[in-house]
């Protein structure tokens, strides 16, 4: 337990490290953009305004030098301060937590739904590798993985929202169901379906191919052949001793995309006009609000170094040999 | 086909027998011609064809199959789709092609860096590389644009720089193993350099696995141009297929052909590489085969 205990402390100051690198790339990209950092800053409303320009400035210390900047900068990430935004005039963290919760749904379900099938698909592949199904998955995997994201979710509206008029078109709720909790629930999970199916379908394709040929490895080791020799039931031997080696690298795969996760779904954010944080990031790009764009960086940045952890912390508990070992 | 030709045709998998095996999986076989068909469609295709991506030919929302329609309709301003295809192919090939070349050349070399010399060098490059892997691609390269300002060299430096990662700890994997190797060694006893070493000895017996990582990039980048494009964050003027999925969205309800049949041509595009990419894949490593 306490190699347990140590491995997680160093893991989690390297994440620390991390997202302090992080915050010294977001600040030298600043630098590097041509131009003054003070109009970036003050967006639109700088533009002529000399007065405001040298608000923003001492503001943000940008009369100071160089290293001082970047102290003052990371100082304010250290403290939760990701600035404010020039188009709300709010903090840029309040902008970014309320939005938090439509992000990590749609994220979220996806991932549970892109795993969770995957790994049934691949296992069944996995055990019938002949089969036709074991074909058409690895030629699903082939066009899931050329299928752009925003592709899959505009079609899907155009085939269950507009043709079949099965589900919403997009957003995240109805007004008719205000107040009464059980007609809302079941309203926001209507509204997930078609953005949470369209993002993790593409990531089903690579998952389902990715445990298919991880199981298929496993299958083929000494230690099963042993489990079947001294007679244990098939499905023990596939779905307890098998399953449990074949789905680490899906596991590492599936902590590894969580930056790509995020950029899929801002893409259907965008789409279905899902009240996300990918969304803000996208409207602050049009609405040139700097300092909003570049929190929304910092922020998924660190829920990516968030999650590396408990993709870490998972691999911990299922495989004990990186517990014992302490090496990963 | 025999087990014993199998097991000649690992021996000989490698150089010749690699294209043999590359030639001899159909999709794969597929999949090059159809990409050849598509580069071909891009260079000369609008020429061909004739029509500009520009011009109004016809009425708007024609669909396809309606009458004076053009074969895959018009858009909202009464362009031809096809045309738009045949031209908007251009732009995303070269942009894609480009960023794919940026993304391996600084893989390569921060990769083989960190492999070959190893130690707190490779600690650093490390390092490095994992701060550019936790920042979400997209929204790195949509800060990139965004802070340089938009345009072709923009747009092919953002994506270049975000995706170079995966190809850098590739790289460094292969190196890693590599320089252990005997002809390594042998080189190193004979005085070559480093440069000369990494370059001319490790580099081309690290490339079958790299080759294969490039054909992969070169569909990523095409998903991440198209993603940009679909958010009005590259050239507006450009026509390409994922600026026409995003100016065509807002019809897709009543006018499904303007954004299906762009959004087909890049899927086919990704998926023709893709099967290039796994026939490689296969013929460099025959025992991975059907995984």
């Amino acid at each position: 337990m306490t190699a347990l205990a140590r491995g997680i402390g160093s893991r989690l100051g390297q994440a620390i490290g991390l997202l302090l690198a992080v915050v010294v790339v977001v600040f030298f990209l600043i630098q590097i953009a041509p131009g003054d950092a003070a109009l970036y800053l003050a967006g639109d409303q700088g533009v002529g305004d000399a007065e405001f320009l040298a608000q923003v400035r001492a503001e943000y210390g940008l009369d100071q030098p160089l290293l001082v900047q970047l102290g003052t900068y990371v100082g304010n990430v250290a403290q939760l301060n990701l600035g404010e935004s020039i188009y709300f005039n709010e903090p840029v963290l309040g902008l970014i937590v309320e939005r938090l919760f439509a992000t990590v749904l749609l994220a979220g379900t996806s991932l549970v739904f892109a795993v969770g099938v995957g790994v049934a698909i691949g296992v069944y592949t996995a055990r019938r590798p002949e089969s036709p199904m074991s074909s058409a998955a690895t030629v699903a995997s082939l066009v899931g993985f050329s299928t752009p994201v925003f592709y899959s979710a505009i079609m899907a509206i155009v085939l269950f929202a507009a043709k079949w008029r099965l589900l919403p078109v997009g957003g995240i709720e109805d007004v008719r169901y205000n107040g009464n909790w059980v007609g809302e629930t079941i309203d926001l999970l209507q509204h997930l379906v078609l953005p949470a199916l369209s993002l993790g379908i593409i990531y089903l394709a690579i998952y389902s191919r990715l445990a298919r040929a991880s199981m298929l490895e496993v299958l083929e080791s000494d230690y099963i052949r042993t489990a079947r020799a001294k007679g244990a039931q098939e499905r023990v031997v596939v779905y307890k001793h098998a399953l449990r080696n074949a789905i680490i690298p899906v596991i590492t795969a599936a902590g590894l995309q969580v930056g790509n996760l995020l950029s899929g779904a801002l893409l259907v954010e965008v789409v279905f006009g899902w009240p996300g944080i990918g969304r803000l990031a996208v409207d602050s790009i049009f609405r040139r609000d700097t300092p909003t764009l570049l929190g929304i960086m910092i922020f998924s940045s660190a829920m990516v170094i968030v999650a590396n952890l408990l993709t870490d912390l998972v691999y911990r508990l299922i495989d004990p040999r990186i517990r014992v070992g302490g090496s990963r | 086909m025999t087990d014993y030709g199998v097991a000649i045709e690992q021996v000989e998998a490698g150089g010749r027998g690699a294209v043999r095996m590359f030639l001899r999986n159909k999709a794969a076989t597929v999949g090059l011609v159809v990409f050849s068909l598509i580069v071909l469609i891009t260079i000369f295709g609008p020429g061909l064809y004739g029509t500009s991506a520009n011009k109004m030919v016809a009425r708007p929302f024609l669909g396809p199959g309606s009458e004076l329609a053009p074969l895959l309709g018009t858009d909202y301003l009464g362009r031809d789709i096809l045309a738009g295809i045949i031209g908007g192919g251009r732009a995303t090939l070269l942009v894609a092609a480009v960023a794919a070349a940026m993304t391996m050349t600084i893989g390569i070399l921060v990769g083989s860096l960190a492999g070959y010399f190893g130690g707190w060098i490779d600690a650093l490059l490390m390092r490095f590389t994992e701060i550019f892997q936790v920042m979400p691609g997209l929204l790195f390269s949509m800060v990139v644009i965004f802070l340089l300002g938009p345009g072709t060299r923009n747009e092919t430096l953002a994506i270049g720089l975000t995706l170079w990662p995966l190809a850098a700890r590739l790289a460094r994997a292969e190196f890693l193993k590599l320089r252990e190797l005997e002809y390594v060694k042998a080189a190193r006893a004979i005085g070559c350099s480093d440069l000369r070493i990494m370059f001319r000895t490790i580099l081309p017996n690290a490339m079958p696995p790299l080759l294969v990582s490039a054909t992969l990039t070169v569909v990523i980048a095409i998903l991440f141009h198209s993603g940009l494009a679909f958010l009005g964050m590259v050239d507006v003027n450009t026509i390409s297929w994922g600026s026409m999925l995003g100016k065509n969205r807002g019809y897709a309800l009543t006018a499904w052909w303007m954004v299906f049949f762009p959004g087909i041509a890049i899927v086919i595009t990704g998926l023709s590489i893709s099967l290039v990419g796994d026939g490689l894949q296969d013929a460099f490593n025959p025992k991975l085969r059907g995984r």
